[in-house]
């Protein structure tokens, strides 16, 4: 291969760094008007009455939204496939509000100042409710957060409101109680895991215009430029075909875009004043008004017999979703179906759960969705086993992990919101994973621990799993045509979003057509010129998008050599192609893909050479990987040093091996973040305090010593060149990895993420005293 | 209130309010390569030099700028190019958002210490965040840039 | 920020003539914080004018001028030697250098932050305030006025040292606010400051009197010592540190201290 999986530039990063317009508020109109959320300062609250009439009277004030405005129409703010596995339990705007940030109304000016103006003038009366902040009671609690009877699931997902359930689950395979009966050795645990926030450095930002073809053009900043548009058809009833969704360069998305967030109100403002509108969310409002990742606790029981084989393995599950069950359903199925077949060689397997609305701002997609909760909790677990059957934990991971070739029935009976599909892995490296992790961090000279004066260094570690795509779900499509000079261009509506998705597709049309990067202009995102796309998430692109694409290309390249052979008046089975040249074999005669171009485009027989395909995958290939930390504590203090993560990373082919890095290494980071530094704290009343930079710490430059990151020799049949995805697996690791490290190095266990020097240092201390 | 500033060596004019800040003053003027990321000078993206010196311009009032020298990436575009490149080399460009104020720290940085270790490299842009990358490939593209004398 | 008028002072009789004239008047100096922590201001004063940027060297004294931003001073020679650094410390221990291109070390002390890294570093060294209406005042009894005195801070004079001191912040990244710092100096006399505990920096006066009659010290004197401290130093819970584990900070890093100054 000369393109992909070769060291290639992104095609992007230059124009980005000069600081070329590219960003979402890059395109907004020059006079614009602005939309400004007034927000609840009320955990639960019903709105009895607005006095916007001095607002109102404010020059430059153009309109004061309140849910009298809007038709009741439930929908979910879900960027998901359709019909959507989430309730429909959103208004644009709503009598009720259910959390502190949730939207009261909204006022539309021609500046900020205005704006902020008119909200400080706006007094709005509330029946304060008494709201539900404990998830943990929140089920069947007296409490109903959503009492309305408009709201409906689109399909069986457990949605049961008056019991404040969002969704619900259970599923097992074989008799779980009866396997662990049978156990030589049996160990349960109870895990939480917190909010944590995206902190994409681009806040949510929108802007529209009616354009001249009185047509309403959004440009968005979303992971789901086609889920958008159909969203915000349904939801204000504009016709489909009035709507164009640009999706320009997005700063930064790891599952925080896959939800509509200012465009609903900023499609409505501009189709009914024909005049540009924008919104851009405030940090405050990115951390407290968008959404963050599902809270869980897990309950993991696993059950081994005596030469260490594990047996049994049920886990109970409990999700937070806030007030709105966006992705709600599908994050905890994959705290279950992207985990436990990890540990395939079970006799039995059971996983059961609900995702409970509390009055807190809600959850949704974040990059690793479900699998970093369920990862923290099973290779907690699994290490919390060895200890109690004094078995070393790399061997347990050794004989009772998947194996290639091998499957598990959690494969068939779970996907996304629906069914799964059965597979057999045909590519998993985890074995080679481990070796060459264990040798990258020196496991066998620092497990479990080195002690100094002050010091102690110790190492831990886990394995994951990830999907690539939702199958028979997730479709990606890709356009290529042939331009004369003989370029092509490149049309898909797979989302960028800073992944890389723009460079890795274009690599693989390039490989394909036997030609260079620079010779194929992508252009994505946008739904009035690209084809379809489910958008980025579920670490699709590569993987789905890709083969999208591959596929366009092959087809191009046939056509390409049918009017070669028509030029050079031979059959198709004589042509050579190089990228460059025909070549009719039998005759030695040639034309080259300039001037093929050319004449089909100028001379003879014009034509437009141009392809259009879909992908839409049967299997979900997963990528594996282990991840080893090794870390140094301050004895006294509990202070962590992270010195070193070493990901070795099975995801089959690297189309582009930097990004690739990239995205583990950056994955890495985050999962750290979750690990150790991302705290998130609410007052007593329910209000989001970690809600802006000052006080939500995300890892800095400093703070993460060293990263290694490899891949393992791995080519998935079903990939576009032999590729999985990368997008997420590298987030899952961290947050069990070094627990581990900290139980190894000083014999506690912390079961709340994250863990911080100061949840060490209490557990020590409640050890001591019961001593 | 009007102030005179010299941008990217050029002397403009605006008529500004006296609350307003930097950041938005020069977007509004369509200097758009300089973005807002938290605006409360916490992450570094708002970065401009102010008489060369790095400072985040969602927290300087554009009033205390009168007849300062202000430079965005569009300034020193050479130098950025240079320093892309090795961006691209390396794989450290993901979402870019924070490119165009570490590109500006980055150039800072070389003006005040060009043989600046790795370490100090870290230091010195400690204060621009990337949520993206994880880091590790922007400091190896950073030594490669001031290492190298074209 | 809201701000219904802005004047740029032409001199410091001006500046604070403005200041006392009205109570909704307040001057500006690096204004990183007053963007995060002011709402309105009738009157913004800015200081920029007044010629306050400066570091001057003396026989006996450093002064540095209080629209001085805190990387000029970080960077600057002799402040580098002065106990150990501990003033370099404190500085670089704060966010990134942009934010320290622009906050100045007047508007640290008027700030009288809680979560101050520099009073601490401050109040052990051997430091003087000088204000145009006041006059001079150590950092300690700034710190006792029970209000923010309405005054503009010219400088602030520090006497060189280059006896041992010693500076540590705990933050869980390097981008955070302490959540606990210790500094200390040994000249002839221990001095020994605790911030951020999350109430201002304050001096550990008992713990110092007791070092300070100490013949000499050693392992167990400073085992002494930081049960004074412990017992003197009052600490509490906020969101970033509850009082328990604040108080093993503050014990471990006082050791550690202590013991490295002696070295
Ligand atoms: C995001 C962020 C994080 C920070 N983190 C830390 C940290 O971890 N540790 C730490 O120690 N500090 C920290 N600081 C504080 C910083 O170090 C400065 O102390 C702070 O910004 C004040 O300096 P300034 O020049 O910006 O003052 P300003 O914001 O301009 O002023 C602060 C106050 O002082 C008054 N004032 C200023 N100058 C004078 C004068 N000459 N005479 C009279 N009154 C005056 C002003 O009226 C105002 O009330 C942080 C600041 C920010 C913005
Ligand atoms: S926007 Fe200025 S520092 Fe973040
Ligand atoms: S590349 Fe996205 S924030 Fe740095």
């Amino acid at each position: 291969m000369k393109v992909v999986n070769n060291l290639t530039h992104s095609i992007d990063g230059m124009g980005i760094m000069k600081g070329r317009k590219a960003f979402t508020d890059d395109f907004a109109e020059k006079d614009t008007l602005i939309v400004k959320v007034m927000r609840s300062p009320y955990a639960y609250a019903k709105i009895l009455e607005i006095n916007d009439s001095e607002a109102r009277k404010l020059e430059g004030i153009e309109m004061v939204l309140t849910h009298k405005d809007f038709k009741r129409i439930p929908f979910t703010r879900a960027g998901q496939g359709y019909p959507e596995p989430s309730p429909h339990d959103k208004f644009v705007l709503d009598e009720y509000v259910r959390y502190i940030g949730d939207e009261v109304l909204a006022v539309v000016g021609r500046s900020d100042e205005i704006c902020d103006k008119a909200l400080s003038l706006i007094k709005v009366e509330y029946e304060v409710l008494e709201p539900v902040l404990d998830f943990e009671t929140a089920k069947d609690n007296p409490i109903v957060i959503h009492p309305e009877n408009e709201i409906h699931e689109m399909f069986d997902i457990g949605f049961q409101p008056k019991r404040n359930i969002a969704a619900s689950y259970a599923m097992e395979i074989g008799d779980v109680k009866k396997s662990l009966s049978e156990c030589e050795y049996v160990i349960k645990e109870t895990f939480y895991t917190q909010a944590q926030a995206h902190v994409m450095l681009e806040p949510h930002t929108v802007n529209a215009r009616m354009d001249y073809q009185n047509r309403l053009c959004i440009y968005s900043a979303t992971q789901t430029p086609f889920h958008v548009r159909r969203i915000i058809s349904q939801g204000l009833e504009i016709p489909l075909s009035k709507i164009r969704v640009i999706k320009p360069r997005v700063g930064g998305g790891f599952g925080g875009k896959q939800a509509i967030h200012g465009e609903m109100l900023v499609a409505y403002v501009t189709y009914k004043t024909n005049k540009p509108t924008k919104m851009i969310y405030s940090r405050k409002e990115v951390f407290e008004s968008s959404y963050s990742r599902h809270p869980m606790r897990i309950e993991m029981t696993l059950g081994a017999d005596k030469d260490g084989r594990l047996k049994a393995i049920n886990c109970e599950g409990l999700s937070d979703t806030g007030a709105y069950g966006e992705h709600a359903l599908t994050v905890f199925m994959v705290t279950g179906s992207k985990v436990l077949p990890l540990y395939n060689k079970v006799d039995s397997v059971r996983f059961a759960g609900d995702i409970v609305y509390t009055n807190h701002t809600p959850a949704g997609a974040f990059r690793g969705y479900g699998a970093i909760q369920g990862n923290f909790a099973l290779e907690s677990a699994v290490d919390i086993l060895c200890k109690k059957m004094k078995m070393d934990p790399i061997l347990f991971r050794q004989i009772n992990m998947m194996k290639e070739k091998e499957t598990s029935p959690i494969f068939a009976i779970m996907g996304e919101g629906t069914a799964g599909t059965a597979m057999i892995m045909e590519t998993c490296k985890l074995e080679e994973c481990i070796e060459k992790g264990m040798a990258l961090i020196g496991w066998k000279d620092k497990y479990p621990r080195i002690e100094s004066k002050d010091k102690i260094r110790s190492v831990g570690m886990a394995i994951a799993m990830q999907g690539s795509g939702i199958p028979y779900i997730d479709m990606g499509s890709a356009t290529i045509k042939l331009n004369d000079d003989g370029f092509y261009n490149l049309m898909v509506g797979a989302t960028e979003i800073g992944q890389g998705s723009d460079t890795v597709l274009t690599q693989i049309a390039a490989e394909e057509l036997m030609t260079t990067v620079d010779k194929v202009v992508i252009y994505s995102s946008d739904t009035d010129l690209t084809p379809f796309d489910v958008g980025a998430y579920a670490s699709s692109t590569t993987y789905i998008s890709g083969n999208a694409v591959w596929k366009a290309a092959k087809e191009l390249k046939e056509k390409m050599i049918v009017e070669a052979a028509r030029i050079l008046k031979t059959k198709v089975e004589n042509i050579d192609f190089d990228g460059k040249t025909f070549m009719n074999r039998a005759s030695n005669e040639k034309i080259t893909l300039v001037d093929l171009s050319n004449q089909i485009t100028y001379s003879h027989e014009q034509k437009q050479l141009q392809v259009t395909s879909s992908y839409v995958g049967h299997k979900s290939p997963p990528p594996f990987m282990a991840g080893f930390v090794e870390i140094e504590i301050d004895k006294a203090t509990y202070e962590i040093d992270i010195l070193h993560y070493v990901s070795v990373v099975d995801c089959g082919t690297t189309i582009n091996p930097m990004l690739a890095k990239g995205q583990v290494d950056g994955a890495i980071v985050q999962g750290l973040g979750m690990a150790h530094f991302e705290e998130v704290i609410y007052g007593a009343n329910g209000k989001l305090i970690s809600s802006d930079m000052l006080n939500y710490k995300i890892p800095t430059r400093l703070d993460i010593k060293k990263l290694t990151t490899v891949f393992v020799d791995s080519y998935e049949e079903t990939g576009p060149f032999g590729a999985k995805s990368v997008g997420e697996i590298g987030i899952d690791t961290p947050p069990a990895a070094l627990a581990n490290a900290v139980a190894n190095a000083l014999d506690v266990r912390i079961t709340t993420l994250p863990v911080t020097s100061e949840k060490i240092f209490k557990e020590i201390r409640r050890i001591n005293d019961e001593k | 209130m009007k102030i005179n500033l010299k941008i990217n060596g050029q002397s403009r004019q605006f008529l500004i309010e006296p609350n307003e800040y930097l950041l938005d003053v020069l977007r509004k003027n369509d200097y758009l390569s300089v973005r807002r990321g938290c605006d409360n000078t916490s992450c570094g993206v708002c970065t401009v030099l102010i008489d060369n010196k790095p400072v985040p311009s969602c927290s300087v009032l554009a009033a205390r700028c009168e007849n300062k020298e202000i430079t965005t990436v569009e300034g020193v575009e050479k130098e950025v190019e240079k320093l892309a490149r090795y961006f691209g080399e390396l794989g450290a460009d993901q979402c870019g958002y924070c490119n165009p104020s570490m590109a500006l720290t980055v150039y800072a940085l070389k003006l005040e210490n060009k043989n600046a270790s790795i370490e100090e490299v870290k230091e010195y842009l400690v204060g621009n965040l990337c949520r993206c990358t994880g880091y590790i490939a922007q400091h190896e593209a950073i030594m490669k840039y001031l290492g190298d004398e074209s | 920020m809201e701000v219904k008028e802005l004047v740029r002072a032409i001199d410091i009789k001006a500046a604070y003539t403005l200041l006392n004239e009205s109570k909704g008047s307040k001057v500006m100096a690096g204004g990183a914080w007053m963007k995060l922590s002011v709402k309105s201001v009738d009157k913004l004063i800015l200081l920029d004018d007044l010629d306050l940027d400066y570091i001057k060297e003396e026989n006996e004294f450093l002064e540095i001028g209080a629209m001085t931003s805190l990387r000029t001073i970080e960077m600057h020679p002799a402040i580098k030697s002065l106990s150990s650094g501990i003033l370099t410390k404190a500085i670089k221990s704060i966010m990134g250098v942009q934010v320290r291109n622009v906050a100045t070390i007047g508007g640290s002390v008027m700030g009288r932050f809680a979560f101050s890294d520099i009073l601490g570093a401050l109040l052990v060294l051997d430091c003087q305030l000088c204000f145009h209406g006041l006059h001079e005042i150590s950092v300690f009894d700034f710190l006792q006025m029970p209000k923010v005195p309405s005054d503009i801070l010219l400088s602030i004079k520090i006497k060189k040292s280059s006896e041992k001191g010693y500076f540590h912040k705990v933050s869980k990244t390097h981008l955070d606010f302490s959540l606990l710092n210790i500094a200390i100096t040994k000249n002839e006399l221990f001095k020994i400051a605790i911030g951020s505990r999350p109430q201002t920096a304050t001096l550990a006066i008992n713990t110092a009197n007791f070092l300070n009659s100490q013949s000499e010290i050693n392992e167990d004197t400073v085992k002494k010592a930081v049960e004074i401290a412990c017992d003197e130093i009052k600490v509490s819970t906020n969101l970033r540190a509850s009082k328990e584990y604040r108080e093993v900070l503050l014990k471990t890093y006082l050791t550690r201290g202590l013991l490295e100054v002696i070295k």
